[in-house]
């Protein structure tokens, strides 16, 4: 599904990405661990195709098709979602209007038309249970006066709401209390098929605990220096990320 | 054929604004008028109905007879010409452009029966993209297009059922010429009443020479039941540059009132100076929206509309005016909808949002003009700008000393897109009485890259992506627009700001 080889990405001519390797194949869960500023949020970004970022090497190929040239909202198109780590307020547009607006762009772009109220309606009703989301949150201006874990929550039912190919999980669990961050593993689990998959970024073992990963990639200096399942998530919780620096890259 | 008389009279009223000018002989004189005559053309067959350039007495007296007035509306455009002579067109507004040369207009061109195109084929196609974009039916594009309608039976049938429904409530609606005819009572009344003849510079120049409008009257305690909007007044199109509006809703009534078209308006009349004027007696509501779309001019700042609008309503006693305006065209806005709050327990209103983009110019607000005891006001402004544009707002609330209790609340918003355009706001406030509460809030921000790269995210594109934002940016005005009106202005605010950005 997800091949990216050998990039390298800058911004403001400072190399943040110096040379990553990663493969996601449908129905996998992988999760990307690493200290501050080892370039994991980069990564998201850069497949996500924000163009603060520059490719100088290296290629994303995402089904087949090189992303290079193609737009942040192209990419959405296809399938990939990005939760973001910091998402954004805007004032006056509620989260069902930012999501109506969302999915009917999207069929706009496979050339649907528009979802009809009735079944948005259903839709909406279906995923805001299955992430415990009162109705009433629904009508709140988009992330304005959200509290850090009603923001994630909301990037969740996004996700949810858009059934991606390949969703980027970017430290949603950041900021959530145990309350919240069972609710939203349990909603990504229950939206994990053999057809999509899931990259979680995150800092801690926490969050694994409740999304059980396939792979377990660790980068460090902008490449991903060491690879395994989820036993390396617990390695790493028990001796911190400095062993993994002083290791030679194989 | 033109007929004699006409012509006779318009060649006199002309040689006397040239003796009055210049010092010519006789022989000079009659030279320079064939000569003026050919360049106006005014013995040709197609501009026969249109007066000669330049305003006088004489114009003024002519165009009241041509619209065969009575005497004391003749005496009154009179007065207003007098009083325009000696004032000078007002400079205070944060705007800049090339005044217009006011003899070089002409004040009488009789309405255009003739359609312009035969078919839609002929019209700009630019023009009709955007009708198609605002969702205009086939029908309305050829009337704003101002081609030859033939299969107008659907609306003729409403307008001929609407027009049933409002005369058996008393409600009067009709053209401001009509009104000075049938209803002088009234017109006589209350013209002026609000917005005096000399009030300002173009509010005496629409007094002098207004062209047409539109008339409506409320009976007492008469709810209205249909949104009025001038669209219904068929065959009242082409009201010219100086427009002339006046509402007046009799005690206990109410009336909710539309002005304008989002389908964009081309004009070749440079200027516009209308005035609007609203009545509001004893427990009476009035609700004027306007959703105002002249040609702002091309991309690189030519051509475009000068908008300089007076408006302005009284409020007697329990009575409430709320201004509700979207503003996106026009090359030049001066604009201040206003509430007299003059009654006991009266209520203004004021919400509006402007749009500027390439190379506009706004200057709109409002005034609140707390007389009465207990009086509230609101106004809400969103000013949007974009491009090289500057958009400000200029707003006055003032108390009156035996205005006790009175209250105001101010929210200005400025959204900026792009680093060439200006935000700007001027707000007054004069409270002379110590009971005011006077509360004024504004903000300025500007749309954020990240803000739209989320949007791109969930695959909304950057187009898209501003229109959502200024939409909820915008929202507190469009909510307090009729349902339609609110769809239609917020199609048309993304098609102002189509390709403001990159």
């Amino acid at each position: 599904m997800l091949k990216i080889k050998d990039l390298h990405a800058s911004v403001e001519g400072k190399e943040i990405l110096t040379g990553v390797n990663l493969e996601v194949k449908p129905g996998e869960v992988h999760a990307i661990m690493g200290p501050n500023g080892s370039g994991k949020s980069t990564l998201a970004s850069v497949i996500a195709g924000n163009e603060d970022f520059e490719i100088t090497k290296g290629t994303i190929l995402f089904e087949g098709e090189d992303l290079d040239e193609v737009s942040p909202e192209e990419r959405a198109h296809k399938g990939i979602f990005l939760s973001f780590q910091y998402p954004v307020e805007i004032p006056g547009v509620s989260v069902t209007n930012f999501m109506k607006t969302a999915i009917n762009e999207s069929r706009k772009a496979r050339g649907q038309e528009d979802m009809p109220a009735n079944q948005m309606l259903k839709l909406i009703r279906e995923k805001s249970e299955l992430l415990d989301i009162d109705r009433k949150f629904l009508s709140r201006s988009l992330n304005e006066g959200f509290s850090g874990g009603e923001k994630k929550r909301n990037e969740i039912f996004q996700m949810a709401m858009l059934e991606p190919k390949m969703a980027i999980l970017d430290e949603t669990d950041s900021g959530l209390d145990i309350d919240a961050l069972r609710i939203v593993a349990n909603g990504v689990n229950k939206l994990k098929s053999k057809d999509n998959a899931v990259i979680l970024i995150t800092h801690y073992q926490r969050l694994l605990e409740y999304i059980i990963p396939d792979f377990v990639h660790v980068i460090h200096d902008g490449k991903i220096v060491k690879s395994g399942t989820k036993e390396l998530a617990l390695e790493l919780e028990e001796k911190g990320y400095d062993w993994l620096k002083k290791e030679p890259v194989a | 054929m033109r007929s004699a008389p006409v012509g006779v009279e318009k060649v006199s009223l002309y040689n006397q604004y040239t003796i009055q000018n210049m010092a010519y002989t006789e022989e000079e004189l009659k030279k320079e008028l064939e000569t003026k005559e050919y360049e106006y053309g005014f013995y040709t067959d197609i501009e026969s109905d249109t007066f000669p350039k330049g305003l006088s007495e004489e114009v003024v007296i002519a165009l009241s007879k041509k619209k065969e007035e009575p005497e004391w509306m003749t005496l009154w455009r009179l007065e207003a010409y007098k009083g325009w002579k000696e004032m000078t067109e007002p400079e205070w507004a944060n705007i800049h452009y090339q005044k217009p040369d006011f003899q070089d207009i002409s004040y009488y061109s009789a309405p255009n029966k003739k359609p312009k195109y035969e078919s839609l084929d002929e019209v700009d196609p630019e023009l009709l993209d955007t009708f198609k974009k605002l969702g205009i039916s086939l029908d309305e594009q050829k009337k704003l297009a101002g081609v030859a309608v033939d299969i107008v039976m659907d609306s003729v049938s409403v307008a001929t059922t609407f027009k049933k429904t409002l005369a058996e409530k008393g409600i009067i609606f009709c053209s401001i010429s009509e009104a000075i005819k049938e209803h002088p009572e009234l017109v006589k009344k209350y013209i002026g009443s609000v917005i005096p003849k000399k009030d300002n510079f173009y509010a005496a120049l629409n007094s002098a020479v207004f062209s047409d409008g539109s008339f409506c009257y409320i009976p007492k305690g008469v709810r209205c039941p249909m949104e009025l909007s001038t669209y219904f007044r068929i065959n009242q199109a082409g009201t010219g540059q100086f427009e002339r509006t006046l509402v007046i809703a009799d005690k206990g009534s109410y009336v909710s009132y539309l002005e304008g078209c989002t389908a964009p308006s081309r004009d070749e009349n440079q200027l516009h100076a209308a005035v609007v004027e609203l009545i509001a007696l004893d427990d009476a509501e009035i609700k004027y929206s306007t959703v105002q779309n002249w040609f702002p001019g091309n991309k690189e700042g030519k051509g475009g509309v000068y908008n300089f609008v007076t408006k302005r309503g009284l409020c007697e006693r329990n009575a409430k005016i709320s201004w509700t305006q979207v503003e996106t065209g026009s090359a030049i806005t001066w604009k201040y909808p206003s509430c007299i709050l003059k009654g006991d327990n009266s209520i203004g209103e004021f919400y509006s949002i402007a749009v500027t983009n390439n190379f506009q110019q706004a200057d709109t607000g409002t005034k609140m003009i707390h007389l009465g005891k207990n009086t509230r006001s609101t106004i809400i402004s969103k000013g949007i700008s974009a491009g090289k544009s500057q958009n400000s707002y200029r707003g006055l609330v003032q108390v009156n000393s035996r205005a006790d209790n009175a209250r105001n609340f101010s929210q200005c918003d400025s959204l900026l897109m792009g680093n060439d355009c200006g935000a700007h706001t001027f707000p007054y406030i004069e409270a002379k009485n110590k009971s005011a509460q006077i509360e004024h809030e504004a903000t300025t921000s500007k749309i954020g890259e990240d803000q739209i790269f989320y949007c791109n995210q969930r695959g909304i594109d950057t187009e898209k992506a501003i229109a959502l934002i200024v939409n909820g940016f915008s929202k507190e005005v469009l909510n307090k627009l009729p349902m339609e009106f609110a769809v239609e202005a917020q199609k048309l605010l993304e098609i102002s700001l189509e390709g403001s950005v990159g």
